[in-house]
């Protein structure tokens, strides 16, 4: 039997960074909400804002926690399985990934000890600015992310001088129109996200009959904000598949399932892309110039299709294909919530429509299964790339690496990571439980950076009062 | 190019940070295995609750700061320490995380305590074994590791992985004098000499195997033996110690463990300049190109590392003082 390292390291990239993003992407919304919350806590004075505050900054508090934990794995990743990506790139990706570190770093050093212990040091105005510079430390992580990541989907400003890239602008690269929108595109992504998740417990606690006034708040906060953000987010999204267009050939062929080039060209909705025969068997098409209007925004515009592009830089087709289509039907189920969810508030039949309610509740993980769909739409889809164009995904893995060495360590995250995350999502689950409580947060001493610590000590103050009820 | 040279020293001064201070919170976990008393070991923990997070991360400022700056050191290093490093991931995702969940579970302990023993042993005998293997050299051809799995796990270098796992347990017993009084400080007082006693043995057959073999480290010293000044100094601050422990006074052994740690990096960073990777790969090799070391330093080197360093000085201020004293307890 031989272990092929590279498929090895894919998978084991893909495992890390699958399971890291869930906590990034709920957390920069999280910690927004938080902000919000507090902002409104402190011009309003009405209580429930601060008892919302308080029941989620237990659950950003572990949320961040595991995020940072398996955020460190990912800062060695580059170097253990892709040293040649490393040594030709790290003269751009490492500057803007060393960046990331240093905001996540000075974010959890200062800011966050201020706001996960330090409400009863510091001045309600002072506390308030933690909470906003929390936020915009999360946001700044995200930046230096996709600039990174959109550098290797376009890879501008430098050029490849005996193996490795000289970055010659650096403005280019910070602020080229396909990170410009690749970066709200992910922003808006975790937005709804939250917004999804804290709708969910809201309905949740509707259903159960707990915790009213914070569950109509919620909702009303959860809700709203997707119904508003969810047809930006389509818009920008749109914009997003533009670049696509215009740089990526082959990946918009393979989510398009195009395999000859078209003029005016074929809408795909659905199907099962087949390599071997290079069509698509049981597809529902639209005709043209359906294609062309939705790639290019024209209704003669001619599309690529695989036919012109060499079998050896294809991507898979399926998946990509397929993940493309499960973000978008997240992004439209998302709309529907949200829209439908509205206009029975409106109604004022929200939390009497309980069939409904149980949507909202199950709605819970569209966001997490849209990020990480589009995520693997992007990376897939930029195959056989590791860098597009430039250096190939089968040329960037350690020269020295083995197989078994690949499978060891694989093993050994999966293992590990199924025992962490089986007490992470336990403990969140519990916090979700319970809700919010009169309790409130007992503050421990300011041990600086102890995120779990202090939902730890919460839990306890809030275990404390339940059973004494 | 005085920016390879600014980010050298940087990249250094992190490394010796990292050793200085996670050394500490990694011997108390090791001495952690040692101390049978339910009460001793969760002051233990206090002793290092406030600190140990903010420790760690100077290993990733290390890793992010070589790839932002020496992405070439970055893509050699972890290829030929490729199990070891993942290892020891492992075990800084299970120390962290029984570091948190052992406070509040009472029947899971001690799956967590032993998490958190075994977690500190892991890392600290990682990276004492990948000091020994780059002393004696990693086989490196046009700028990639070439070597096979297990060239690291040779008997001199996992002989410099016990000295690591008794030279952090020294520094977390001289950081517990510090740190606490009565019994569990004159317990780490107790294993002060037997620690001491064993790292300079291990010492001592380092430089006799050194010698006997002919390490390219030992011409180093032959062509300069001015640099003699720094191990002599490491010698001196070991000195110091015993004196320290004799007199009894609390601050000393700290003080004089930490001066020779950094006696004995700078005895190691004279025997490899100006190779980062010994010898073949120096330091100017290495570097990210101009602008790239420009861009990170504007940023990176003029703002943020200032501030993490304050920072870092304000948690050791705000929490000195010995751990009963301090305000509230924490870690009950």
């Amino acid at each position: 039997m031989s272990l092929d390292p590279l498929i090895l390291s894919r998978i084991q990239f893909g495992f890390t960074i699958s399971w890291h993003i869930i906590f990034p992407s709920f957390t920069i919304g999280l910690a927004a909400w938080l902000a919000t919350m507090e902002g409104m806590s402190l011009a309003t004075g009405n209580p429930v804002y601060r008892r919302l505050f308080d029941f989620w900054v237990k659950i950003f508090a572990v949320s961040f926690g595991m995020g940072v934990v398996t955020g460190i794995v990912m800062a060695f990743q580059f170097g253990t399985n892709w040293s040649v990506l490393a040594a030709h790139s790290g003269s751009i990706q490492g500057p803007l990934l060393g960046y990331e570190t240093l905001t996540a770093f000075i974010l959890e050093a200062t800011f966050l000890g201020v706001m996960l212990l330090g409400r009863d040091r510091v001045s309600p105005g002072v506390y308030f600015f933690a909470c906003c510079m929390v936020s915009i430390g999360t946001l700044s992580s995200s930046f230096w992310i996709l600039a990174n990541n959109s550098w290797m989907q376009v890879p501008l400003g430098g050029q490849t001088v005996d193996g490795k890239f000289v970055p010659s602008d650096w403005t280019t690269i910070i602020t080229n129109s396909v990170f410009l929108r690749r970066w709200p595109h992910m922003l808006l992504a975790a937005f709804l996200t939250t917004s999804m998740c804290v709708s969910a417990a809201g309905a949740w606690y509707v259903l159960r009959g707990i915790h009213r006034s914070e569950a109509r708040s919620m909702m009303h906060w959860g809700m709203g904000l997707a119904a508003v953000l969810i047809p930006v987010q389509l818009l920008v999204g749109h914009l997003t598949g533009r670049y696509v267009v215009e740089h990526q050939p082959s990946k918009i062929a393979a989510i398009e399932a195009r395999w000859h080039d078209e003029k005016p060209a074929s809408e795909v909705i659905i199907g099962w892309p087949d390599e071997e025969k290079r069509e698509n068997l049981f597809a529902i098409t639209l005709p043209p110039p359906w294609g062309s209007l939705v790639d290019s925004g024209s209704t003669t515009a001619a599309e690529v299709g695989f036919a012109s592009i060499p079998r050896e830089n294809w991507p898979p087709v399926a998946i990509p294909f397929f993940t493309f289509r499960i973000m978008v039907g997240m992004g439209l189920l998302i709309l529907a919530v949200s829209w439908f969810g509205n206009w029975l508030r409106f109604r004022g039949r929200l939390e009497t429509t309980r069939w409904f309610l149980w949507c909202a509740f199950l709605a819970f993980p569209t966001g997490f299964v849209a990020i990480i769909a589009g995520w693997v739409t992007a990376e897939v889809g930029r195959q056989p790339w590791i860098v597009y164009g430039v250096l190939r995904t089968a040329d960037a893995v350690t020269p020295s690496l083995t197989g078994p060495e690949a499978l060891a360590t694989l093993l050994g995250y999966v293992i590990v990571y199924a025992f962490i995350y089986g007490f992470g999502f336990s403990y969140i689950y519990r916090l979700l439980r319970e809700g919010p409580t009169e309790a409130g947060v007992r503050h421990a001493p300011a041990t600086g950076n102890r995120p779990m610590q202090a939902a730890g000590s919460a839990e306890t103050a809030t275990g404390r009062a339940a059973a004494a009820e | 190019m005085w920016l390879v040279h600014f980010w050298a020293a940087v990249i250094a001064f992190a490394i010796l940070m990292y050793v200085v201070l996670d050394g500490f919170d990694l011997g108390v976990g090791i001495l952690f295995g040692t101390q049978t008393s339910e009460q001793h070991r969760t002051t233990m923990m206090g002793a290092i609750a406030p600190f140990w997070d903010g420790n760690e991360t100077w290993l990733v400022l290390v890793a992010a700061g070589l790839f932002a700056t020496f992405p070439m050191v970055y893509a050699i290093f972890l290829p030929a320490f490729y199990l070891p490093v993942a290892l020891m991931l492992l075990a800084i995702i299970f120390r962290g995380v029984a570091f948190e969940f052992r406070e509040r579970s009472t029947t899971m302990r001690p799956v967590w305590d032993w998490g958190f023993i075994l977690g500190s042993l892991i890392i600290a005998f990682v990276q004492g074994t990948a000091i020994g293997a780059m002393v004696q050299e990693l086989p490196v051809v046009d700028g990639r590791y070439a070597g096979g799995a297990f060239e690291w796990l040779t008997p001199f270098a996992i002989f410099c992985g016990i000295g690591a796992v008794l030279g952090y347990a020294l520094h977390g017993a001289a950081w517990l004098v510090l740190k606490t009084d009565g019994e569990l400080r004159d317990w780490a007082y107790q294993r002060l000499p037997w620690l001491l006693g064993g790292v300079v043995v291990v010492l001592v057959i380092v430089f006799v195997y050194a010698l006997a073999t002919g390490l390219h480290v030992f011409d180093r010293w032959v062509s300069h033996p001015l640099l003699l000044i720094l191990p002599l100094l490491a010698a001196a601050a070991m000195v110091g110690l015993v004196h320290g422990i004799r007199q009894r006074r609390d601050g000393q052994p700290f003080a004089m463990a930490v001066l020779s740690v950094v006696f004995s990096f700078l005895t190691l960073v004279a025997s490899f300049w100006p190779y980062m990777i010994p010898y073949t790969v120096t330091v100017e090799d290495a570097a990210s190109p101009p602008q790239s070391l420009a861009f990170f330093f504007w940023g990176g080197g003029l703002v943020v590392f200032p501030i993490i360093l304050i920072y870092t000085a304000a948690v050791f201020w705000i929490f000195r003082g010995k751990v009963g004293k301090i305000a509230q307890g924490y870690g009950t």
